[in-house]
Formats: structure tokens, C-alpha cells, sequence
């Protein structure tokens, strides 16, 4: 096939237009062709043009595995609509990829009759050997079910950069914009922010931002003159609240949250971290920060990074450390200190697949029991769950508030769903933010460092305060002076105390609010990133008529106060969570109800009709 | 008694808390303690801006002993809690005091980082070849053979030598010390407290209940003049009861000499201890008794940035480019757009 990619008067190719609420594309190659740079550009440019948006990068743990094979596949799925959306889509309307590798372990997730655009030239007899391939997709007919377009992405791409005076190795490098564009043009998409950003990345190097923007616009005129595709389709701006946005990950929101909770507290907050994936964007996102006073300190190891911020709580910053399941694990003796010691502090996990090493690029609830009982000990803390991308903002505020308000450390889960998946953000005004108010004792000759206010907090003593010396530790500290006591009562006084202080809490956070009917036949009870996954399918399910309710929890320990009131209500309660049941094995416990399970332990979330279908199922009668 | 700032100046008294002291009667420990309240007191740092940090073990008990602010925390981890502590608050003197078994064993990773990242913390290792709270194991500085609890027919582990691992994770300050060498004691922990960085210092510290005599031949009457010498900055390496013996370099290898005929103190090696090259001060690390005389004293004493100061000249200099951070340029960072 010979294109040109020469503009051409757009007259000449008038191709119907039609119009979709959501569209979800996934950009698929090997891991070093810059997938995942695609998807966050076509992110950024559907939110920055108005429309709802929602991504689900997805990659391996190599970071280069050889070439071509499937192991080395990389992933970015994204959905963007005119309506507010909560997950980036159950099928792949648009799927781009760039090799056999990624045709094959991808294209069961595009729906029939998608789109299917493939990199002919990367099906090459070597690639498709690697891919598992014994005869070319491409000849067959079993892509027939797809609106496939074989395009030779390489060829194109050398030929749109030929005078950019690169080599064939760098002009290689901008296939993927070369892709990006013609998905652009597909979509209907404004290729401004993209052009701005390639100005900004590489200002400085002329020859390459030459070659990307002559690739982004080869590849978006190629689709506007080749006459390929039949159709052209519109996904107009949603209609979300008035405000200022930007494109924002859970990571990044947690690292804006934490230090928006010390700003507004006047501390200065300090960040012990041990590079794990796929934490480590919180530490490259607070490390920029330093003019915001943000001590970042990237310690020699998990237990390192928990013990240096337990040293920072007990010295006056706001302290946080994050990290995911294995490196909670190694911090979890220290966690017991923090316990013991009554600091308040921040310990982030964003959850990955486990156990062991397991799957460390994918997601997965299962740490909800190594949080809230994974030490030695009766050593309970808060536990607390955020629910988007988004929510990680408020959450990492809300740790800190109930952190300094009770000194306890928190824990505060996300997963790699929602660290990695972003949206649009409304800015927040500033005056509207929750100011904090953290008080430490003065000078005082009456001083007692384990007396208790009426939360059961003790005082936050800062040492270079006269009068206030005073020693803290593991061992078990007698009620009131905190001084070193063996004495048995006053150790199960103590235990008691420090759970009561956690159970406090409740009196502290909103109540658990049902979507839907306050009572009926079936309630789908949420925890952490299935939000979406659930809102979506809720949404659906009541279009279709189904009397079903749903809640979603973000207070795990300790539960809202009305929990056992709201789950009495409902005769069924089902429990989506990506692991074996550990929040219905609690709830189970805590509140002798019936709650069923849907678990899914694959590291991929939910999808939408797995979870109707499932609330169909258990409204016709089916057995769970 | 006042200074002429009007501040009441402390004495050694002042920086005892009220618990009682828990060590074995006879414990090395005690005199450690007693030298630490003088020279505090003697520095007139205030109470209230020191802080103890400690791991486990009988060492790490410390802390509760002292009128100070202080963390008892996990095996091992005090020079990670230190850390913290003076990065949060650069302006306390922080001290760690901790064991062979603790600073090496369990918690070797932090001390290495602790010491490499200089920050600005006076660790104080009680070093008494044994593991005292568990009752009498071998330690990571048990010599080869030593026969223990945990050994009974000889420890077949070779032992780390706590200034060679300080002076390999390139410290800047290393010292040794002994707990009965009162003098020698407070010299050495004064030493250490005006030192910027991070202060290591090894002090023997008998155990008089599962390794008493451990250090015997460094502390007897009649054998210490011969099995320890005294590090001086720019002086000759002499000791001996006569002060007739010296170290002399014969080649790379340190070998004993007897002053006189001919051998004079001009032929023996200098001390040096402000070399920025650690060469020196570890060579001197590796002089074990019996076949030498223990060097007491400073090894080392150089000057190099801090952790928390190059962190806080960042934090300035970030504010100097861009402005202190507002939180509405934090959140604007990167593309935004209004929907009305």
C-alpha cells in the first residue's frame, strides 16, 4: 500500500461523522515502543478537550523484555466520554497495536467490529515466531469480526521524518506518535496539546521535536486523506462541574494531598521511602517539591524508610512514608512502634499482586488483613481506603487529620489501579480546604506524656520544648506517665486503650451513605478502587430495573458507625473485592451477617459486567 | 551557677531522669553513662534540645536514663529514627547509643547508610563482644573460636571490627574509647560532640556477667601501658610503660619497634588523623592485640557537607528560584482547563 502523507486539500475526503458518549482505545507494543507515552497523550488532550476521561495502563514488570515477545507487551487503555465516567471501559472499542505480540495477547479484549489498526511492518516472520504466531493473522480470516486496517506504520513513519536528519534508529523512536495521530484523527481530537507538550520536552533538541510533530501530523493527515476509514467518530465535552482541571494519577494525588495537609498545618512534611513499585511515583512526585519544604529522604531500605519517619513524627513533621504489600510486610515490626509509641504518621500501601514478589505492575486488594491485623501483638491502627484517582487527594488530607486528631498512625491503601489510572481533577480553591489545627504542649513542670484528652490522644511533646523531656519506646508504658511498667493489669488497661482510641474514630468520620433504596433486596458493598467498577454497574442495573443498592466503604478500621445498620437492612449483601473475601470475612465476623463474595485475583480490576452480572444472577435467584 | 547569659549552667545531676538504673552491678555501662552526663553538661547543650535514640539490647536502655528527649526503638533501626529526627529538626543534638549485636548485627545496613549519608549524629557503640539481654551469645565482634551459650564449641563466625566498617562506610569521625579510661572517656565523647557529621565511636564496655575480662588486657595495671596506645594528632605512634616502644611502616604493614639504637621518634608514623585519604585511620583499624598495641583515641576527623544541610540548602535554593510553594502552583503544575 502506498499513502502519501502529503496534506491534501480535506475536501476531498468527506467521511461521516458519528457521534458516541464513550469511546475506549488501547494502545498496545512492546514496551519500549512508548505506549504508554501514547495513552497519556491521548489522556491529556480528550480531558484538556473536555471530555470525561479514564486510563488503565497496564505493563509488564520488565522493563525491557526482549523484543517482540509477549511477555514484553505494554498496555494503556483509556476511556473518554461526555458523561462522567468510572472506569476505562469493559471492551476495547479502538485497539492500536504495534506487533504480533501485542495483536495476540490483546485482541480478545476488542469488541466485534472494533477497530483494529495493526503495524503491518512489525509482521515480519522473526516477529510472528516470537509471538507464537505459525501463519499471519493479517492473511487470515480470524480477524474478520474486526474493522481491520493494515498499515505500514514503520514505512510511513521513515518517510515522514526523512528530512529530519535523524537516524533510522531515533526516527524509529516516533512511530508511536505517528499511531497517536491517527488516532487523533480518528477521534476528532485537536492535536495542540500534544504539539505544546512535544515543545516543552524537546525544546532542546530541535531535530527531535521536528521528527515527533512531523510524525503526530503525517500519521492524523494520513487518516484524513487515505480514505481508510469509512467514519470518523465525535465524543462531544462532558458536562462536568464549572471549575479548573487538570489530568491527575493516585500517586500524584497523593503526593498533592500529603502536602497540602502539612501546608495547611504549617509543617513541614517528610517522606521516607524505599523505591517499590508501583509506589515509587509518590517519591519522583514529592522529590520536585522541595520548595514546598517537602524533605523527602529515599532510605536503604523499607524498614529504614519506617523507622526514619517514626524519628521525624516524634520531632514535629508530618511524617509519611509509602510503599506497597512486601515493603509493608518489612515495616510492619516498626508499624508496632509507631503503635506503641502513639505518633501520629502516614503509611501509604499501594497495593500490588501477591504474594511474594508476585505480580508487581498489577493490582490487587489483598492487603486488607496485613493492614488492619498484620503485626505482633493486639496493635490496632486506622485503616482507611481511597476510591479513585481523585479520592487520593482527600484521603491523604483525611490520614493526616485523623493522624495529628488521635495520634495513631494510618494506613492508607490504594492499589496499582488507581496509582497508575488518572482523571480529571478539579482544582480545588484553596480558602475551601481543611485548615488543621495541631497543638503541642508548652512549657509545663505538670507534664504527662501518656495523659489522654477526650479522644484518647496523648499530647504531641516536640523535643526543644523545656520542661517536656521525656523518654518513648516499645516497651509497654505505664497509663498516664508513660514511664517503662511490667505490671499485668496496667498492660491490658493499656491494650484496651489503644484499641478504644482507634474505635474512637468512628465518632469522627461521615457514615457509611447507600446508593439507591435504604433497604431491599440486595446491597453491593465496595471498598477501595471497585468504586468505579461498581458505580458503573449500579448505574446500569437500575436502568434495567433491578431493585439493587450499593455502598462503598473508605473507613476500613474503623468502620463507619452505622455499618451494622446498613447492612441490616438488605437481605442480600454481595462484596466485589480483588482478593479471596477478606473485607466479607470481616464484616462477617464484626457483625454476624450473611455477605457473599465476588472475588477476582487476576491483577486486572473489574469490569462492569462482571459485576451485573453477577447482581442479575443473585436477583433471578441464581446461587452465589 | 549562671552563666553570663543568665542561662542556669547544668551539671551532671541535671541530665539524670528519674528512673532507676537497671544494669547489672559492675556493668561497664554505668561509668559510660556517668562520663555522658559530664560532658553534656560540660557543653552546655540545653535538656531540652538533646535527644537519645536507641535500638535493643542492654546498651539501648540508655535513653531512660537520661533527662533528655528520648526513643527506645526497634532492634537496629536507631540510626534510621535519628535520621528522622534530625532531618525533621536539624536543630537538636542527637545521639545514638547502641551495641555490637545491635549496630551490627541486626542493624548493619543502618549504620552503613547513617555513616556514608554523614548526617549530624553522635553514635556511641557499646562494644562488649556479646550479646547481653538474650544471656550470653556470640556477637558479630566475638573473636573466632570463642565458645558461648550459642557456641559451645567455639564461635566459627570471624568477627567485623566496628572501626574498620565505619572508616569502609567512609565516616567522617571515628573513635575508640574504653569505659574505665574515665579521662579518656570524656575526651573522646567531647571529641565527638563537636564533630559535624556523623560521629562513630566504639567503646569497649565490659560485661562482667557473660564476658567479663574481655578487654582486661587493655585496661590491667601491668599490661595496658604495653596493649594500648594513645592516638595524637601530628605525634609519633609511641607507647609502652617506658614509652620506649613505637609503630613504625614498613612498607604498608605497621610493625612494633624499640626506640633507641639508632630508632628515634622522627622514624616512627605520625598520627594524621584530619587525612582526607582513610588509608591511615583504617590501617590503624586493623591493629588487633595480641600482635599489637590497640590505638585509643581519634582515628579520624574531617569536614564534609552534611546530609541535612545539603537537603536544607536545596529547600532554599528551590525557594530562592521559584518562590516559596503556594499550593495553587502546585496544583496548576502542568496542562489545566476550565469548564464553565
Amino acid at each position: 500500500m502506498v499513502v502519501s502523507t502529503q496534506k491534501q486539500d480535506a475536501s476531498v475526503n468527506t467521511v461521516e461523522t458519528i457521534e458516541r458518549e464513550e469511546i475506549t482505545v488501547r494502545f498496545c507494543g512492546d514496551s519500549g515502543d512508548g505506549m504508554q507515552l501514547a495513552g497519556t497523550q491521548l489522556t491529556s488532550t480528550s480531558a484538556i478537550f473536555g471530555n470525561d476521561v479514564c486510563t488503565f495502563p497496564d505493563f509488564p514488570a520488565e522493563i525491557r523484555a526482549p523484543a517482540g515477545t509477549l511477555a514484553g507487551v505494554s498496555g494503556f487503555q483509556l476511556a473518554f466520554g461526555s458523561r462522567k465516567l468510572h472506569t476505562p471501559g469493559d471492551r476495547v472499542n479502538a485497539m492500536i497495536a504495534m506487533n504480533p505480540a501485542a495483536l495476540k495477547a490483546n485482541v480478545a479484549d476488542l469488541e466485534p467490529g472494533g477497530i483494529l489498526i495493526v503495524n503491518s511492518d512489525a509482521f515480519t516472520k522473526s516477529n510472528l515466531g516470537k509471538a507464537g504466531y505459525e501463519e499471519n493473522p493479517l492473511d487470515g480470516v480470524d480477524l474478520n469480526r474486526y474493522k481491520l486496517f493494515k498499515i505500514p506504520i514503520n514505512t510511513l513513519n521513515a518517510e515522514a521524518c526523512s528530512d529530519t536528519g535523524l537516524t533510522g534508529r531515533a526516527v524509529g523512536r516516533c512511530k508511536n506518535f505517528y499511531a497517536l495521530g491517527l488516532v487523533y484523527w480518528l477521534f476528532g481530537r485537536p492535536l495542540e496539546p500534544t504539539l505544546r507538550w512535544i515543545d516543552q520536552k524537546f525544546g532542546a533538541k530541535p531535530s527531535v521535536a521536528d521528527a515527533n510533530t512531523k510524525s503526530l501530523k503525517a500519521g492524523y493527515y494520513m487518516g484524513e486523506t487515505a480514505e481508510l476509514f469509512p467514519v470518523r467518530f465525535l465524543v462531544s465535552p462532558a458536562k462536568l462541574a464549572p471549575g479548573k482541571y487538570r489530568k491527575l494519577s493516585g500517586n500524584e494525588a497523593i503526593a498533592l494531598g500529603l502536602v497540602t495537609a502539612a501546608h495547611q498545618a504549617g509543617k513541614s512534611l517528610f517522606y521516607g521511602s524505599y523505591p517499590i513499585t508501583p509506589a515509587s511515583d509518590i517519591l519522583h512526585e514529592l522529590a520536585r517539591l522541595r520548595k514546598y519544604d517537602v524533605r523527602t529522604f529515599q532510605a536503604e531500605d523499607e524498614i529504614a524508610a519506617m523507622t526514619s519517619i517514626i524519628g521525624a513524627a516524634f520531632a514535629g513533621a508530618f511524617a509519611v512514608t509509602g510503599t506497597s504489600g512486601p515493603g509493608v510486610a518489612l515495616k510492619q515490626e516498626a508499624i508496632s512502634l509507631a503503635v506503641m509509641t502513639e505518633l501520629p504518621m502516614v503509611i501509604v500501601n499501594v497495593q500490588r499482586g501477591g504474594p511474594s514478589t508476585g505480580l508487581p505492575t498489577k493490582t490487587e486488594q489483598a492487603d486488607l488483613g496485613q493492614a488492619i491485623s498484620g503485626r505482633h501483638g493486639e496493635t490496632p491502627l486506622c485503616v482507611l481506603a481511597a476510591c479513585s484517582p481523585g479520592d487520593c487527594f482527600d484521603m491523604a488530607i483525611e490520614a493526616f487529620r485523623i493522624a495529628t486528631e488521635f495520634m495513631t498512625p494510618v494506613m492508607l491503601l490504594t492499589d496499582g489501579y488507581i496509582a497508575n489510572g488518572a482523571e480529571p481533577w478539579r482544582i480545588p480553591d484553596v480558602s475551601t480546604l481543611p485548615k488543621f489545627e495541631v497543638k503541642h504542649p508548652g512549657p509545663s513542670a505538670e507534664f504527662e506524656p501518656y495523659k489522654r484528652n477526650d479522644k484518647l490522644a496523648r499530647p504531641w511533646a516536640l523535643p526543644g520544648t523545656p520542661q517536656l523531656e521525656h523518654r518513648v519506646g516499645g516497651l509497654e508504658k505505664q497509663d498516664i506517665t508513660g514511664d517503662v511498667c511490667y505490671v499485668p493489669e496496667n498492660h491490658e488497661h493499656m491494650i484496651h486503650l489503644r484499641r478504644q482510641k482507634i474505635d474512637k474514630i468512628a465518632d469522627a468520620i461521615p457514615p457509611l451513605e447507600v446508593h439507591g433504596d435504604q433497604s431491599g433486596e440486595l446491597l453491593v458493598l465496595g471498598w477501595g478502587s471497585t468504586y468505579g467498577a461498581i458505580e458503573s454497574a449500579m448505574e446500569r442495573c437500575r436502568a434495567r430495573g433491578m431493585n439493587v443498592s450499593n455502598a462503598h466503604l473508605r473507613y476500613l478500621d474503623p468502620m463507619p458507625k452505622n455499618t451494622e445498620q446498613v447492612l441490616k437492612q438488605f437481605k442480600q449483601i454481595l462484596v466485589p473485592e480483588m482478593n479471596l473475601g477478606q473485607l466479607r470475612q470481616r464484616l462477617r465476623a464484626e457483625y454476624l451477617v450473611d455477605v457473599m463474595g465476588l472475588n477476582k485475583v487476576q491483577g486486572k480490576p473489574f469490569t462492569i459486567l462482571e459485576i451485573e452480572e453477577k447482581v442479575a444472577d443473585l436477583l433471578n435467584g441464581k446461587p452465589s | 551557677m549562671s552563666t553570663e547569659a543568665g542561662m542556669v549552667q547544668l551539671t551532671p545531676k541535671d541530665f539524670a531522669s528519674d528512673q532507676e538504673v537497671r544494669w547489672c552491678p559492675g556493668c561497664g555501662d554505668y561509668s559510660i553513662l556517668a562520663q555522658v552526663k559530664k560532658v553534656l553538661a560540660s557543653l552546655g547543650t540545653p535538656r531540652e534540645n538533646t535527644v537519645f535514640v536507641s535500638g535493643i539490647g542492654c546498651s539501648s536502655r540508655f535513653p531512660y536514663y537520661m533527662n533528655t528527649y528520648g526513643f527506645h526503638s526497634v532492634h537496629g533501626r536507631a540510626p534510621a529514627v535519628a535520621t528522622g529526627v534530625k532531618v525533621a529538626n536539624p536543630e537538636l543534638s542527637v545521639w545514638v547509643v547502641t551495641g555490637d549485636g545491635d549496630a551490627l548485627s541486626i542493624g548493619g545496613n543502618h549504620l552503613l547508610h547513617v555513616i556514608r549519608r554523614n548526617v549530624d549524629v553522635n553514635i556511641l557503640l557499646f562494644n562488649n563482644r556479646i550479646y547481653g539481654l538474650t544471656k550470653g551469645q556470640y556477637s558479630p565482634t566475638s573473636p573466632i573460636g570463642r565458645k558461648t551459650k550459642s557456641s559451645p564449641m567455639g564461635s566459627i563466625d570471624f568477627p567485623l571490627h566496628p572501626l574498620s566498617v565505619a572508616i569502609g562506610a567512609e565516616a567522617t569521625f571515628v573513635a575508640r574509647t574504653i569505659d574505665v579510661n574515665v579521662k579518656h572517656l570524656s575526651y573522646v565523647l567531647d571529641r565527638a560532640a563537636r564533630h559535624k557529621g556523623t560521629s562513630f565511636v566504639e567503646i569497649y564496655q565490659n560485661c562482667n556477667i557473660f564476658n567479663d575480662g574481655a578487654f582486661e588486657y587493655a585496661t590491667g595495671k601491668d599490661t595496658k601501658e604495653d596493649t594500648a596506645i594513645y592516638l595524637e594528632h601530628n605525634r609519633p605512634l609511641v607507647f609502652g610503660k617506658d614509652r620506649d616502644k613505637g609503630i613504625q611502616l614498613n612498607g604498608m604493614d605497621p610493625q612494633v619497634v624499640s626506640l633507641g639504637d639508632g630508632m628515634t621518634e622522627d622514624d616512627l608514623l605520625f598520627h594524621d588523623e584530619k587525612q582526607a585519604e582513610p588509608s591511615l585511620a583504617y590501617l590503624l583499624s586493623r591493629m588487633h592485640h595480641p600482635e599489637f598495641p590497640e590505638p585509643m583515641g581519634v582515628f579520624r576527623d574531617i569536614e564534609r557537607s552534611t546530609y541535612e544541610d545539603m537537603l536544607f540548602d536545596q529547600i532554599s535554593d528551590a525557594k530562592k528560584s521559584s518562590g516559596p510553594g503556594k499550593l495553587e502552583d502546585m496544583y496548576d503544575d502542568g496542562e489545566t482547563w476550565v469548564v464553565d
